[in-house]
């Protein structure tokens, strides 16, 4: 009997492990970075470069950081997502054009709509870097601490959304 | 016949020059080395089974060109690997560190090693006990004896024939 048995547990245990592994999503690389202060950086805004903006600036609020660029195509998916909270006026969200030429971005928040209360560019991709960017879109979710408290990798859906991000922010903005 | 090697050759240029490692600008040859070496042992995190180092992906250009920097201001390899570990997590490292999460990965394939051999030492005591040994009685003896003493050079001399 237990010639039988002793494989079968096996090949269940397996079988198991297996089965979870097929449901992971081997491209979400759990960022080290939850927990911890948002890197600082200063960098220009994409429609007035003269200017700067800086995520000190951002002490004391909870917001939203999106990491889209022109050439992302799950960036156009999630974007009605983020054009409806900023109609519902929730939570401030700060973009980050990754990687992208400034006249190309602009054209593509002309065409798409702007979601943003500000954006900067990150031309060159170092302040991506910095935040462990390697998949856009990434939303992160940093606290009035400049703590970064969540970091999504693709594209936001309202499901996400409403279930994960959202309580979230209510939960910190209450703190 | 000449021209036509020559042919053959010439077509083998362009795979010759496709070989190597992903090609930046290199300005100081001994940093590039230092660097390429640094990045073979990093993961690439857009095309996870290629290393930093051989990767085409727009980011691993910009984690070599960062590596780079960090390496003219002096930092060293492990200073680097801790930033950008600090910033992608120990899946940028093909040779992880060990941790009570990767515990199972460094010794479980010993672990399961040993049960192996637990197994099979175990089996092959039980069969022992099971198949006693075959003792022969005196004819069986004397008739294997009589079997193991013929002279081989018959048995292979009747070979030969048949051959």
């Amino acid at each position: 009997m237990m010639r039988f048995i002793l494989p079968l547990v096996v090949f269940l245990i397996m079988a198991a492990f297996m089965y979870v592994g097929l449901g992971l999503n081997p491209h979400e690389v759990p960022s080290p970075l939850v927990g911890k202060a948002a890197p600082a950086f200063t960098l220009p805004q994409l429609h007035e470069p003269s200017r700067q903006f800086s995520p000190q600036d951002m002490k004391g609020k909870v917001w939203l950081f999106n990491v889209w660029a022109s050439w992302c195509t799950a960036c156009e998916n999630e974007h009605p997502v983020f054009l409806e909270l900023s109609r519902r006026n929730l939570v401030p969200i700060y973009g980050m054009d990754y990687k992208d030429k400034r006249e190309d971005g602009e054209v593509w928040l002309r065409k798409h709509g702007n979601p943003y209360t500000l954006v900067v560019s990150d031309a060159e991709g170092r302040v991506g870097i910095d935040y462990g960017v390697y998949g856009v879109p990434e939303t992160y979710v940093i606290d009035k601490q400049g703590v970064i408290q969540h970091k999504h990798i693709g594209a936001v859906t309202p499901k996400i959304l409403d279930e994960t991000i959202l309580p979230l922010v209510k939960e910190l903005q209450a703190k | 016949m000449k021209k036509c090697l020559l042919m053959l050759l010439l077509s083998l240029l362009p795979v010759f020059s496709y070989a190597g490692e992903a090609k930046d600008m290199a300005a100081d040859p001994v940093l590039e080395k230092r660097m390429i070496g640094l990045a073979e042992n990093l993961r690439c995190l857009v095309c996870q089974n290629e290393s930093l180092a051989s990767s085409h992906a727009d980011l691993a250009e910009d984690l070599r060109r960062e590596v780079r920097e960090q390496m003219q201001k002096g930092l060293s390899d492990q200073e680097i690997i801790d930033y950008l570990v600090s910033r992608y997590g120990d899946f940028v490292l093909y040779d992880p560190p060990v941790k009570k999460a990767t515990l199972v990965l460094w010794y479980g394939p010993f672990a399961l090693l040993l049960a192996g051999a637990g197994m099979l030492i175990y089996q092959l005591r039980k069969r022992k006990s099971q198949v006693p040994e075959a003792e022969l009685s005196d004819a069986e003896a004397q008739r294997a004896a009589s079997l193991l003493d013929e002279t081989p050079d018959s048995s292979d001399q009747s070979k030969d024939k048949q051959a």
